[in-house]
């Protein structure tokens, strides 16, 4: 078994550089850029993410399979993600809705008037 | 950055390190190491149901979700963050070590890990929860904002019940997160007495590499948390 053994001034560098990013995304929350605040957010949380597995958890010295584990771990993430939104907020596509979805039980909030649920009107 | 290569055959019996069901050392380290990533990728979608049912109400409280991340002290979860990304330093730095059998590098790292991850528990216990309790703020205890809070809420023509949900979501997540740093403090406490009787350094050193990977992973779950529950829809207001 042979270990990679990465240079010191390597986890430095990573380290700057998520010191670097955490700075950007406080900063950046200051200033309003409308919905792209969270995109912002979203996009440096993924770079620094990125940077700790791929360098500090040396991901990118690792065997084919740990790849596999981690990519089956986003796409089940992304299905749990994917499927829960594209289900609620598609909701009022249709007129009445599917008989399923005729329940004031299946979210909480204020009485929207109709059986039905009406997401868009509450922005 | 050239990369250097260390075995275990470097003057170390590594036969006596293999347990019986494996046929040599690197066999024993890949699947330890599968094993550790497969329970990682667990955790993810441990906290991927909780990321997702926060986007959800999110998205349909927009106003209260706003309202809420104005009501927490950003100056915490932005030192969290730094705290945090300091230990996976140190951490990283002690796997390093533990790679080169330096056990007094090692011994130092991990402490010195095991200080900032302390830390990070203590303030969050001890100021952030206590100072959101003292406000009011905790659901099931005592949710009613008053004053600032108020105003604050008010502001964003959310209401008194959905910010609580908010704060549920808060208290949840971050809650989770903070009861993995116990579990890591804890694994890290093993680790130095581990290093302390030589297993490390004489021994496999594998353990430290997999505590890291569990380290990693919870400061990973924190650098999501923290843009998602303190900076959401910018603080700008």
């Amino acid at each position: 078994m042979s270990e990679h053994v990465l240079p010191k001034k390597l986890y430095f560098v990573i380290f700057a550089s998520l010191i670097v990013l955490t700075a950007i995304t406080t900063g950046a929350a200051f200033i309003d850029l409308g919905p792209f605040n969270t995109v912002v957010a979203l996009v440096i949380a993924v770079c620094k993410a990125s940077l700790v597995v791929l360098f500090f958890m040396h991901l990118k010295y690792q065997t084919g399979m740990t790849r596999v584990v981690i990519l089956a771990a986003l796409l089940w993430l992304a299905v749990l993600i994917g499927i829960t939104m594209s289900d609620v907020f598609t909701r009022h596509w249709t007129e009445k809705g599917a008989p399923w979805q005729h329940s004031s039980a299946i979210l909480p909030g204020e009485p929207t008037g109709s059986t039905v649920l009406q997401l868009q009107d509450r922005g | 950055m050239g990369l250097r290569r260390l075995t275990l055959a470097d003057g170390h019996d590594s036969a006596a390190l293999v347990a019986h069901q494996f046929d040599d050392f690197e066999q024993q380290t890949q699947a330890d190491t599968f094993g550790m990533w497969l329970f990682l990728a667990t955790e993810v979608l441990f906290f991927g149901g909780l990321f997702c049912g926060y986007a959800l109400y999110r998205n349909l409280y927009f106003e209260a979700f706003t309202a809420g991340s104005h009501l927490l002290k950003i100056k915490y979860g932005a030192s969290y963050t730094v705290l945090l990304i300091c230990s996976s330093l140190t951490m990283a730095l002690g796997v390093r070590s533990a790679q080169l059998r330096r056990q007094t590098a090692l011994t130092v790292y991990v402490v010195l890990t095991w200080i900032m991850g302390f830390a990070f528990v203590y303030v969050k216990l001890r100021y952030e929860w206590y100072g959101d309790y003292l406000e009011g703020l905790v659901p099931g205890l005592n949710f009613a904002p008053r004053g600032e809070s108020l105003d604050m809420i008010h502001h964003f023509h959310a209401t008194v019940p959905h910010v609580g949900l908010f704060f549920i979501f808060y208290f949840v997540m971050t809650g989770v997160h903070a009861l993995h740093m116990v579990i890591g403090l804890g694994l890290l406490t093993t680790l130095l007495i581990f290093a302390k009787q030589g297993k490390v350094t004489k021994g496999n050193f594998l353990w430290v590499e997999l505590v890291g990977l569990y380290w990693h992973f919870v400061d990973i779950v924190w650098i999501f948390l923290f843009p998602l529950l303190y900076l959401i829809g910018g603080r700008y207001v």
